[in-house]
């Protein structure tokens, strides 16, 4: 028995290779355009749910830095209590910044806040409504709840507000779209796979004769199954450029969208973080493909 | 060059087809594989290219047992084989010249090797002219040699043949016999399983019998029917 070593691939065997994958997939066009399309819709909402995520925790980082404690005195404060109270915060470890923000000095940011419609003010300077108050930041979000409620309990202090609620609902929302979105992409690239193992069971059975004649002939099983391999990647990868570029040109015009109404929504645009997350998607139909192939092939070949 | 011993194959299905079957065959050899149908003919053939694995006893092919031969080594015995089945096994869709080149392409050899080999064994069994034709406009005596042309290309040390005739006239069936044992005299070794009693007593060639999954007689220059 001639038993030939491995010798590089020969360029009729990969014209081969490629010749069979793409009539399978013209012969079997309703399905390969099936099979595209699920990977295409399961690999664009992975990628909208992604950039969705991605978004709401940078919205979230955003805020988070910005969150503030108002710490609104009580109007007969003396200022030695102030001046103690300033001490005491000063002095707590989660404090990373501290301002005082007398009643005028309120009423002049409001007063900028208001810009034209300032008007709206005239006659406070008189009898100023608004307290004395602390701005305090903290060192993480987290410590912002605890701190508020303690300084809250200070016999100075009037009121404590800080954005209840809104940092705590961003990063919930996230997460729920974060669980909602690898549900259904999960449920989704099962059928993807299964959809893709179901053109190529129909592509192997197309050929089971030929398939018959070419192992007797002393085919290897890795020469029989390329050109599926392929035909299932090149439908898994179809699939996956449809997507990137549906969620690419989708997410572009969000943002010019966006930037012109809402400029104060500060959306992730860094290519940095887009790139990788486009090219493991392409990566992941790739994968599909292959999976789907294998379960065909897997069957047919382990004689 | 192949030595079968004790060898016994009982399928899933509890069917004994092959019962201790031991069995020499050399090089060179033209042997006829004679008796009833389910006596075990095909099997043996079978057992021969690992199409099926010997339930117990020892195979050696070219000083290679069959039985502890790997998975993967099964593709490159094949190439060393050369197969002929009576219903032909030629893909409609591809030319005779290109049924015959899908041997060589599916074990990795060039266009320039086909090129070069091709032309040469459709003209050794006389199909020269027919290169670009489809199977289907072949007659079954011409299909069954590009099936030959197909099994020879690859230079194979033996030819197994199941019922090659099986599907031909008795004109068609002797030119069949003519190339064969033409393939023979340049030193392949032809095993053919047949119920074409005339051409196994014309030929005088080795004769081995089997009944129910045993070899009852093993004769040089035998005849179909044993000659009491």
């Amino acid at each position: 028995m001639r038993k030939k070593g491995l010798t590089a691939m020969r360029l009729s065997t990969l014209t081969y290779y490629f010749r069979e994958a793409f009539q399978s997939i013209l012969r079997n066009s309703w399905l390969s355009v099936a099979s595209i399309g699920v990977v295409a819709v399961s690999l664009l909402i992975l990628g909208s749910s992604l950039l969705l995520v991605l978004n709401a925790n940078n919205i979230a980082d955003n805020l988070e830095s910005s969150v503030e404690i108002s710490i609104f005195l009580k109007d007969e404060t003396k200022p030695e209590e102030l001046k103690e109270l300033e001490d005491a915060l000063g002095a707590l470890p989660e404090v990373a910044e501290l301002r005082y923000v007398n009643k005028q000095q309120a009423l002049e940011e409001m007063q900028e806040n208001f810009g034209e419609q300032r008007d709206i003010l005239a006659g406070l300077e008189e009898k100023n409504p608004l307290p004395d108050t602390f701005r305090v930041k903290t060192q993480t979000v987290d410590q912002v709840v605890p701190l508020a409620r303690e300084v809250a309990a200070y016999p100075q202090v009037d009121q404590v507000r800080y954005g209840q609620g809104i940092v705590e609902k961003l990063l919930d929302l996230s997460r729920w779209v974060r669980t909602a979105g690898l549900v259904t992409m999960v449920l989704l690239a099962i059928a993807a796979v299964f959809l893709i193992a179901t053109t190529i069971r129909l592509s192997v059975f197309a050929r089971r004769k030929e398939i018959g004649i070419m192992k007797f002939l002393g085919a290897t099983n890795w020469f029989v199954r390329v050109p599926f391999l392929l035909e299932g990647m090149f439908l898994g990868l179809t699939g996956a450029l449809l997507a990137v570029g549906a969620v690419y040109y989708g997410y572009i015009s969000l943002i010019n969208s966006i930037q012109v109404s809402l400029p104060f929504m500060q959306l992730v645009t860094d290519r940095s973080l887009l790139a990788p997350m486009l090219e493991g998607l392409l990566a992941l139909g790739l994968a599909f493909g292959a999976i789907g192939s294998s379960i065909s092939l897997r069957k047919f070949l382990n004689a | 060059m192949i030595q079968l011993s004790k060898v016994s194959k009982i399928y899933p299905n509890d069917v004994r087809a092959l019962n201790g079957v031991s069995l020499r065959i050399r090089k060179g050899e033209f042997l006829f594989l004679v008796g009833p149908s389910g006596a075990g003919k095909s099997t043996l053939m079978k057992l021969l290219y690992r199409e099926e694995f010997p339930t117990k006893g020892q195979i050696i092919f070219d000083g290679k047992s069959l039985v502890r031969m790997r998975p993967r080594e099964i593709p490159y015995l094949r190439r060393s084989i050369g197969m002929i089945f009576q219903d032909f096994r030629l893909l409609p869709q591809k030319t005779v010249f290109e049924n015959v080149a899908f041997a060589l392409e599916v074990i990795g050899a060039s266009k320039r090797e086909i090129n070069r080999a091709v032309p040469a064994v459709l003209a050794m069994v006389g199909l020269g002219e027919k290169a670009g034709v489809f199977p289907d406009h072949l007659s079954g005596g011409e299909q069954q040699r590009v099936s030959v042309a197909r099994a020879i290309v690859n230079n194979p040390v033996l030819i197994i043949a199941d019922e090659p005739t099986g599907n031909l006239d008795p004109e068609t069936s002797w030119e069949l016999m003519k190339l064969l044992a033409d393939i023979n005299l340049h030193g392949t070794t032809i095993i053919m399983a047949t119920h074409a009693w005339d051409i196994v007593d014309y030929m005088k060639r080795r004769v081995v019998e089997l009944v129910d999954g045993r070899i009852v007689r093993d004769e040089e220059k035998g005849a179909y029917r044993h000659e009491a």
